[in-house]
């Protein structure tokens, strides 16, 4: 049993210390002022990265992440349910929601700012703009796939309105919703980055820019590790919500492949 | 009870007109166990769905204690065939049991009672905290039935129910719902297209014609209140029952609703 697991964590730390490995030996005794040797970007990285710098810039980038995905959530969801439920909503809105999931959310920045400014606001505009698609297209495809049988079901038994949305709607569409939110949160992380780019006096993003223009390049290597491993340690928390949430359909999914 | 009037459903969409069911009269009283059998694809599904309020029929209606049936009824319960996705798997089998109870405006303490005694019922009491799928075939489709019983109906619609579990465990099943037909006295209305099934539950047995659907026989099964796997099936009037009910069924497959002779309440001769 304890050998099982080491040998599990073996699998899943081998690749990553594989190539940090190669990453070191190939960069060690490199000049070039781009590619600085991973050595020094690791003994830099305590020096940028303290305690004051992830009060100015990392917290201040992860609240407007959350507050953009989260708004992003809420709505996709809400109009996905009802897009999802109504024949005649979704014949309305589908040319128009794949029109406006094709433009490239980072092209909504310049516009966002002119009537958004450049403040918080804009950024989590930005976030959630891009944020809401995969939430939304996913919750209609899960609100429309409800059982019939589960539908006639909760019919027969006089189960309807909210206690049918919150009982069997949504429960029934949370997988597909789960697989929205997971695209979702990677597409926040790049607009998080992007929108501080553009204009920002504070954030992860924002950093990374200054140190580039000032040619701290082993400093802009150290950002983007910190990029890197929040969407990482993003990504295990996602996933351990979504083991929470979604238990009953990753059982369900196991007794039926066995079957 | 159950009064169906000239029922009467033609599916139309597509271009496509299909008529299920024809013209169809029946009545089902008070505390009686009624089979409903007939040839695959006839309309039983069909039938069932508008007589518990999923459907509305084209012609003809459905009164339940005298009221017409318009919508899903709160006195009445439906068990589906596909247990598998009538039971919400995101629910445990107590929450499963206790939803439909949430909209009666029932006391906290009431529904879990009902809970349990419905559990306890199918014999199932140890399973209110598992997760549907974490149950065998047979005993979703008894958690399904205890849901059923749970919403306390007076009549109780069961639309093939043991179509997809095995052979021992639909014994085992068809003596359950024998056994709670016994001691709830509820009406139970139980569509099916195996015969010996029909025989050996129904107090009466009513035989559908092939679709477009109408009454080809109704038969009163003269077999004893007590019945057993053992013993019924091996009785000489269950052999002549079912041998009767089979001839109805292959005439029906044949067409000619003309030659459907009997449609009394009178069993055929010993």
């Amino acid at each position: 049993m304890i050998a099982r697991l080491l040998l599990k964590s073996l699998f899943v730390i081998a690749l990553p210390v594989v190539l940090v490995v190669v990453w070191w030996a190939a960069s060690a005794g490199s000049t070039d002022p781009f590619w600085p040797p991973l050595r020094t970007i690791v003994d830099t990285f305590p020096d940028v990265w303290t305690a004051d710098r992830l009060r100015t810039d990392v917290v201040p980038s992860l609240l407007r992440l959350l507050a953009g995905y989260a708004l992003a959530a809420l709505v996709g969801v809400a109009l996905g349910t009802v897009i999802g439920s109504y024949r005649a909503v979704r014949a309305v809105c589908e040319p128009v929601l794949e029109f406006l999931r094709a433009v490239p959310p980072p092209v909504l920045v310049p516009v966002i700012m002119l009537f958004a400014g450049i403040g918080d606001t804009m950024k989590i505009v930005v976030i959630a703009s891009g944020c809401v698609w995969p939430v939304l297209l996913n919750t209609v495809e899960g609100v429309r796939a409800v059982d019939s049988v589960m539908l006639e079901t909760a019919r027969s038994y006089g189960v309807s309105g909210l206690a049918r949305l919150r009982h069997l709607v949504l429960p029934s569409a949370s997988p597909q919703i789960f697989a929205g939110l997971r695209q979702a949160l990677s597409i926040g992380i790049i607009l998080m980055v992007i929108s501080e780019m553009f204009a920002a006096n504070n954030g992860i993003g924002f950093t990374v820019v200054q140190f580039q223009r000032s040619f701290a390049i082993p400093d802009m290597w150290t950002g983007i590790l910190v990029l890197g491993l929040l969407g990482f340690l993003l990504s295990v928390v996602f996933q351990l919500v979504e083991r929470r949430v979604l238990g009953w359909y990753h059982g369900l999914r196991a007794t039926t492949r066995r079957s | 009870m159950l009064d169906v009037r000239a029922l009467r459903k033609v599916y139309e969409g597509s271009g496509r007109r299909v008529e299920a069911v024809r013209d169809l009269t029946f009545t089902v009283d008070a505390g009686e166990l009624v089979c409903l059998v007939g040839p695959s694809g006839c309309g039983k599904t069909t039938l069932l769905k508008c007589m518990g309020g999923l459907l509305s029929p084209t012609g003809g209606e459905v009164l339940l204690e005298g009221r017409r049936v318009s919508g899903p009824p709160p006195g009445m319960a439906f068990v589906f065939q596909e247990y598998g996705r009538s039971l919400f798997p995101w629910m445990r089998v107590g929450e499963n049991v206790e939803l439909p109870l949430k909209q009666k405006d029932l006391g906290k303490a009431r529904r879990r009672e009902l809970v349990r005694d419905a559990l306890e019922s199918v014999g199932l009491a140890d399973a209110v905290g598992a997760y549907p799928w974490q149950l065998s075939g047979g005993m979703q489709q008894r958690v399904a039935i205890a849901r059923a019983l749970a919403y306390e109906p007076r009549v109780l619609l069961m639309d093939e129910p043991f179509a997809a579990v095995d052979a021992q465990t639909r014994a085992d099943l068809e003596d359950l719902v024998r056994g709670l037909w016994r001691d709830r006295r509820i009406t139970i209305l139980f569509v099916t297209h195996d015969i010996d099934e029909a025989v050996y539950l129904g107090e009466r047995v009513i035989v559908l014609s092939a679709s477009p659907t109408v009454v080809r026989e109704q038969l009163k099964v003269d077999l004893p209140a007590e019945r057993d796997q053992l013993h019924t099936r091996v009785d000489p009037r269950f052999a002549e029952l079912r041998t009767h009910v089979y001839e109805q069924i292959q005439a029906a497959k044949r067409g000619g609703v003309q030659d459907a002779v009997t449609k009394s309440d009178t069993p055929p001769p010993r």
